[in-house]
């Protein structure tokens, strides 16, 4: 059995003397610090980071490389966060010179090439969602989301609607949703969802009023279904006074088939590190892009990209933005890998991203059906949401269901989520799948569920094979290590 | 046309329409209302093979300015710093950078390892008990210290020292609209912030007080003093922005009383990227703890003893609290925090004093070599690797001069600030060489000479 020395900390492999760094010689003369800094703002006991050499260093981060799973890896049918391939020119084309390494404050003349790609990305990206301007500033989609509801509240304001406080989402909504309402000054009302799992529009009917600032939807919704009286839903919002705020999440199942803006939304928040392949990095970064409708434009965050004459500008003389949500322009290098992604596919590539995945979603959903409950039997778009209550009664949880996986060599599908249904698996298998790889992964759940019927405990007691086991995560929280302390 | 991400092929979309049970894949899309369809194609452009695209997008990147074609003298909060080859080497490994947030720790133990030695890391170097496993970036991790500081004490008012980047400013200001915060700011004076004028704006309402250290102009604000101000009101909690790199040689905010520490890590191992990623971080007394916003990595225990690690106290988390969660963020920049990790365990206890140290040398040379050649340094306090200079002519028209003798020039800070017309912070990173730095204040000496 391996203990901890197996896998040391980094502090744990340190020794005194051992460096990892080459930095020049000091090659001015020296001041004699001590006359210029007064000795209490002097550093008198060094930081205690690592000690080890270059070769040291690498084959920690090799070995602990080694312990993590990537899309590279193999499967990863994480629902709604669409896990599809990271392609490598994409980080090819960031790591060039004149993108990797331009300052933020260099004079726009000398950093056309990046501003120019990045209007082109909001003009591609307004084309995609039929929306009337964008702005790449937010850095990821929690943050897209606060910027977009910032700007509704700043419509409301500026039209003297100041009572307009409630922000209406789905019971089937993210929880960045109900969040970004609260931070960004609202207060949030749940609609119910029906028996279809789409949203009840009685009881829209009865929530919307005087005080409804906007309703948050993603469509397709969190459970992979076209929520597909959008229009009647537009209408009683907007004729109740609010604005429709679509959530990009799930975007991956509707490109070139149809667009928020002719939905009826007038704001959109993209995670372009989910449908635009911008690598999740292991939580990030990511990249949050807004676009908004004619009537919203004027409140977008500064600076806005646009184009004067033969020259791209950062337009900071906007009286009514909203102001600055981050420093400098957004995730630059995220938006790079974007703009690559959507000028390797084009219209027709895009289009059939979003056929397939929903092909691909639909095939395995028919499929595992044999086996695990399906709360909503019409045809999904990019993802559906299985049930494990049949397993449950059993003795075997989604959880166990969950770690079962890990056994085979698959990072497991959303669990828990959508809260709208008991013991849900979301799965999302996204269009860079082969159906070799669909099928493998069905089998394995089948065969899963079987052993739930036969032979539960290798289920419940799963994962097996991993380099952990199941971990003590109540002690984790009840008495937090956060931080290596030297023994 | 074919797609090379797009496996589909004929013969498994006809095996699969026919597992599903309908004839086409449009009968997939039937449940969207022909109003809402999109008739044609996406007006987008078309498609470029790889190597076509790899060569246009070559030549837009050839446009730009770089801090590898000119040497740069620009800082203002983001810097060209030595990045160590391992660092890029080992955030390309795919096991990192194609993985999600951690939520399956028995297959996640490298990922969330290498955050738990980065909040090692950023709690050392800052003083601090404990640290996040990274913010979008320093300018939103300190609207987040505000915001935390606010629920905390239950209290409106915070206080913001101008003197603090003029951007992270703006952005408390936004986030400071939505949570209905009443936000005063000190002005500097001589460079730092003005202590009398921040007695005077504290009070009971007071939530926070937010400084930064080295401030924007690169002076060391004396927090020692600035702490005992503060302490007049029991409840108000100090905040400070720091840039980690000076920590090599400062003494760490934590030493002062700092109650919260944010910043970013952008000068270790994180290229410029005209602005972004970088990687924002966010450390706090212990008390904090359960109300630090974003991911927190834990050690504990699988079943067999095996210590591992797990992210933990989610329950101050969006996906648990929902609209009654410490903040809305759901993402982190975990590659750039790899990236800063990797940097800071190549520098290690030596190279992060000694680069630190650098940076110091160079631009204490360079304020002396200003000074000898008849250019004004206005503020006269301690600094790390930032200085002011005042220019008689168009600091803008400088700047454009400067970059075609190679250079890129400082950060003109009358873009924001009306009283600092034609003033320019310079920064003087350990990779500027003393022949680069002597040159330089020849031909803004010369341009300054020239004129008058």
């Amino acid at each position: 059995m391996q203990n901890n020395t197996d896998f040391p900390l980094l502090f744990e492999q340190t020794k005194p003397g051992r460096t990892g760094y080459s930095l020049p010689p000091l090659d001015v003369p020296e001041t004699d610090l001590s006359e210029v800094f007064e000795s209490s703002y002097i550093r008198s006991e060094p930081a205690e980071l690592p000690e080890l050499s270059e070769l040291q260093i690498i084959r920690h981060y090799t070995a602990l490389s080694r312990r993590n799973y990537g899309v590279d890896s193999g499967f990863y049918p994480l629902g709604s966060c669409t896990m599809k391939y990271n392609p490598k020119i994409n980080e090819d084309v960031i790591r060039m010179d004149g993108f990797s390494h331009v300052h933020p404050y260099q004079d726009t003349k000398t950093a056309q090439g990046a501003l120019e790609l990045m209007f082109d990305l909001q003009e591609q990206l307004k084309e995609i969602t039929g929306m009337h301007e964008v702005s790449l500033q937010p850095a990821a989609g929690a943050h897209g989301e606060w910027t977009g509801l910032m700007m509704i509240r700043a419509l409301h304001e500026k039209n003297g609607e100041t009572q307009r406080t409630k922000v209406i989402v789905p019971d089937s909504a993210h929880g960045t949703n109900p969040a970004s309402a609260t931070v960004a000054g609202f207060e949030s009302v749940t609609v119910k969802s029906n028996e279809e799992g789409l949203v009840d529009l009685e009881d829209l009917r009865r929530v919307v009023g005087e005080d409804t600032a906007a309703l948050m939807l993603t469509n397709p919704n969190t459970l992979g279904l076209f929520e597909k009286d959008i229009l009647e839903m537009a209408k009683i919002v907007h004729e109740a006074g609010g604005k429709l705020y679509y959530d990009g999440a799930n975007l991956n199942a509707i490109m070139g088939y149809t667009r928020p803006g002719d939905m009826g939304f007038d704001v959109v928040h993209l995670n372009l590190h989910k449908t635009f392949t911008g690598p999740h990095g292991g939580g990030g970064p990511g990249s949050g892009p807004v676009g908004v409708s004619e009537e919203l434009a004027a409140f977008l965050p500064k600076p806005v990209v646009r184009r004067q004459g033969e020259e791209i500008i950062l337009d900071e003389d906007r009286p009514d933005s909203i102001g600055r949500v981050k420093p400098y322009y957004g995730n630059f290098g995220i938006n790079v890998r974007a703009y690559t992604y959507i000028r390797t596919m084009g219209p027709e590539g895009l289009k059939r991203v979003s056929e397939y995945a929903v092909l691909n979603a639909n095939y395995m959903m028919r499929r595992l059906s044999e086996a695990f409950d399906l709360p909503y039997t019409q045809h999904c778009k990019h993802e559906f949401v299985l049930s494990g209550r049949r397993q449950k009664k059993l003795g075997v949880r989604t959880l166990d269901i969950a770690k079962r996986l890990l056994d085979f060599g698959y990072h497991p599908p959303t669990i828990y989520f959508p809260l709208n249904v008991e013991e849900a698996l979301m799965i999302e298998p996204t269009e860079t799948e082969a159906k070799e790889t669909l099928d493998s992964f069905i089998d394995t759940m089948l065969e899963i569920a079987a052993d739930a019927e036969s032979n539960p405990e290798i289920v419940q007691e799963a994962p097996h094979t991993t380099v952990v086991s199941r971990m003590d995560e109540t002690t984790a929280a009840r008495k937090p290590i956060l931080r290596y302390i030297p023994e | 046309m074919d797609f090379r991400y797009l496996p589909m092929t004929e013969q498994d979309k006809e095996e699969m329409l026919q597992t599903i049970g309908v004839k086409d894949t449009e009968e997939l899309f039937s449940d969207i209302p022909e109003e809402v369809r999109l008739k044609g194609p996406l007006q987008i452009k078309e498609p470029k093979s790889e190597g076509e695209l790899k060569a246009e997008l070559a030549a837009l990147a050839s446009r730009n300015v770089t801090m590898k074609t000119h040497a740069s003298f620009l800082g203002a909060g983001v810097y060209d710093h030595y990045i160590p080859s391992i660092v890029d080497h080992v955030i390309s490994r795919s096991e990192f950078y194609t993985a999600y947030t951690p939520y399956q720790p028995e297959i996640s133990q490298g990922e969330l390892q290498a955050i738990f030695e980065f909040q090692s890391m950023i709690a050392e170097l800052t003083g601090m008990d404990v640290a996040n496993s990274s913010m979008y970036d320093g300018g939103t991790a300190l609207a987040e210290a505000a915001t935390l500081s606010a629920g905390h004490t239950r209290k409106k008012k915070i206080v913001v020292s101008e003197a603090v980047h003029p951007e992270s400013r703006q952005v408390i200001d936004s986030y400071g609209r939505g949570q209905h915060l009443e936000i005063v700011t000190v002005p500097h004076k001589d460079g730092l912030t003005d202590l009398q004028a921040l007695e005077e704006a504290i009070d009971a309402d007071t939530a926070s007080v937010i400084v930064q250290y080295p401030n924007f102009f690169g002076q060391v604000e004396p927090l020692a003093d600035i702490r005992k101000i503060i302490d007049t009101q029991p409840k108000a909690m100090m905040v400070v922005s720091s840039n980690p790199l000076a920590l090599g040689f400062l003494t760490p905010p934590g030493s002062f009383g700092a109650d919260i520490v944010v910043g970013d890590t952008q000068v270790f191992g994180i290229p410029a990227q005209f602005g972004g990623p970088h990687c924002g971080y966010f450390a706090s007394s212990a008390k904090l703890m359960r109300k630090l916003p974003g991911r927190l990595v834990g050690q504990t225990k699988d079943e067999e003893g095996r210590r591992g690690f797990v992210l933990t106290l989610q329950a101050r988390e969006q996906h648990i609290r929902r609209d009654k969660a410490t903040s809305n963020i759901c993402s982190n920049q975990a590659l750039n925090a790899l990236a800063s990790s990797v940097a800071m365990s190549a520098l290690g206890k030596k190279g992060v004093a000694e680069m630190a140290h650098l940076n110091i040398q160079k631009a204490h040379y360079m304020k002396k070599q200003l000074e000898a050649h008849g250019l004004q340094v206005i503020f006269q306090g301690a600094f790390f690797n930032e200085l002011v200079i005042k220019v008689d002519d168009d600091a803008d028209a400088l700047n454009d001069y400067l970059v075609t003798q190679g250079f890129i020039g400082g950060y003109h800070l009358g873009r924001t600030d009306d009283r600092l017309k034609n003033h320019i912070l310079v920064a003087v990173t350990e990779q500027r060489t003393k022949e680069q730095i002597d040159t330089f204040v020849r031909e803004v000496a010369a341009v300054h000479a020239k004129q008058y």
